[in-house]
């Protein structure tokens, strides 16, 4: 999948890294939202594929329309890189007055990667009201070291995010990122479609990098969250500059000298 | 006697710092509380909970890193567990 479409910018990437999403609202045309109604309805079951795109979804189908939406095939493009592979994908249904949420959960199982992250695009055809049971993330929970629902004692976080969004609207998140269907508490019918992808080439500098030095970047990994512990926070900066050192290529970079002041031993190599 | 249970997680490993995140069990089936279902914590801090009559019964250790996993992040660190008896 090679594109021309817009390419998120270093601050954005920035702050993916950081928050361990990005969101883009009502990108999706409301005629291709309309659509997928009637597609959703008709049923499409849960698959594995480990194949490229083409190959998974055919030119013209509705998912190659979708993912070829310009802003969300930039933003794919320069989070995990051309030609990348169709995991697997999941229509996600929360029915009316459904009884509970899902448990706060990370997909697929723990994930130690330093240097490579599967993204995950979650697509809403509709309006999600506040009751409607949008997705429940926690923004910055991505690097932590969790086995998929071994989280779900968490109920609540400070800072979490509930989603409400307008018809049309895509979320890409890292792989990592705790989150959950919540409880459906209207009489409407919720949709979500999710397609994992998987990188196929290194991710470093795949997207605009005309901004690299903006002082922004630091500002946005440096970020803390309302449900991170204050000591843990600190590590969790700490892992996000290791995470832009390997997507920069850029081994020096640190923000208050939180990586290089422990790594500094003078005198010693090994 | 049914028993309700409150478990808070906390800034640090203080019973008085600052609530983060929390969950709530109720025994005696007067509520459904969860997932995502509020963006206010019940309380403030730790102690605030024993304030209004909630009754500690296990808090996290304090566990030294993993050596070479010193900078891995993994679940939330400072759990308290608390209770009340209907």
């Amino acid at each position: 999948m090679t594109t021309t479409a817009p390419l998120l910018s270093s601050v954005e990437v920035a702050r993916f890294v950081a928050t361990g999403f990005h969101r883009m609202d009502a990108v999706i045309p409301d005629d291709l939202n309309e659509e997928a109604i009637g597609v959703f309805d008709a049923g499409i079951p849960v698959a594995y594929y480990g194949q490229p795109v083409p190959k998974v979804y055919e030119e013209g189908s509705f998912v190659r329309r979708l993912i070829e939406t310009p802003a969300v095939a930039g933003a794919l493009h320069s989070l995990i890189g051309p030609d990348p592979t169709v995991d697997h994908h999941a229509l996600h249904v929360r029915e009316p007055r459904e009884g509970a949420a899902q448990a706060l959960h990370a997909d697929a199982i723990i994930d130690t990667r330093p240097d490579a992250f599967d993204v995950q695009l979650m697509y809403y055809p509709h309006e999600v009201t506040g009751t409607m049971g949008g997705t429940l993330s926690v923004p910055g929970s991505h690097l932590r070291r969790t086995n998929e629902s071994d989280t779900g004692r968490y109920q609540n976080l400070r800072g979490q995010s509930r989603l409400t969004c307008p018809a049309g609207t895509v979320v890409l998140l890292h792989h990592g990122i705790w989150h959950g269907g919540r409880r459906n508490d209207s009489d409407t019918r919720r949709y979500m479609f999710k397609i994992r992808f998987n990188p196929t080439v290194p991710q470093v500098r795949l997207w605009d990098t005309s901004d690299l030095d903006d002082p922004r970047i630091a500002h946005e990994l440096g970020r803390h969250f309302p449900w991170c512990e204050h000591a843990t926070g600190r590590l969790e900066v700490y892992n996000r500059i290791k995470l832009w050192r390997a997507m920069t290529g850029d081994a020096s970079f640190d923000i208050d000298l939180w990586a290089t002041r422990v790594a500094n031993r003078p005198g010693r190599v090994a | 006697m049914k028993q309700q249970v409150l478990v808070l997680y906390l800034n640090n490993s203080a019973l008085d710092s600052e609530v983060l995140a929390w969950a709530f069990y109720d025994g005696t089936g007067k509520t459904e509380p969860t997932t995502g279902d509020s963006d206010l914590p019940p309380y403030d801090t730790g102690t605030e909970a024993l304030r209004d009559g909630w009754r500690l019964f296990q808090a996290s250790q304090l566990i030294p890193p993993y050596p070479g996993h010193e900078y891995d992040t993994s679940y939330m660190k400072h759990e308290f567990f608390f209770e009340k008896l209907e």
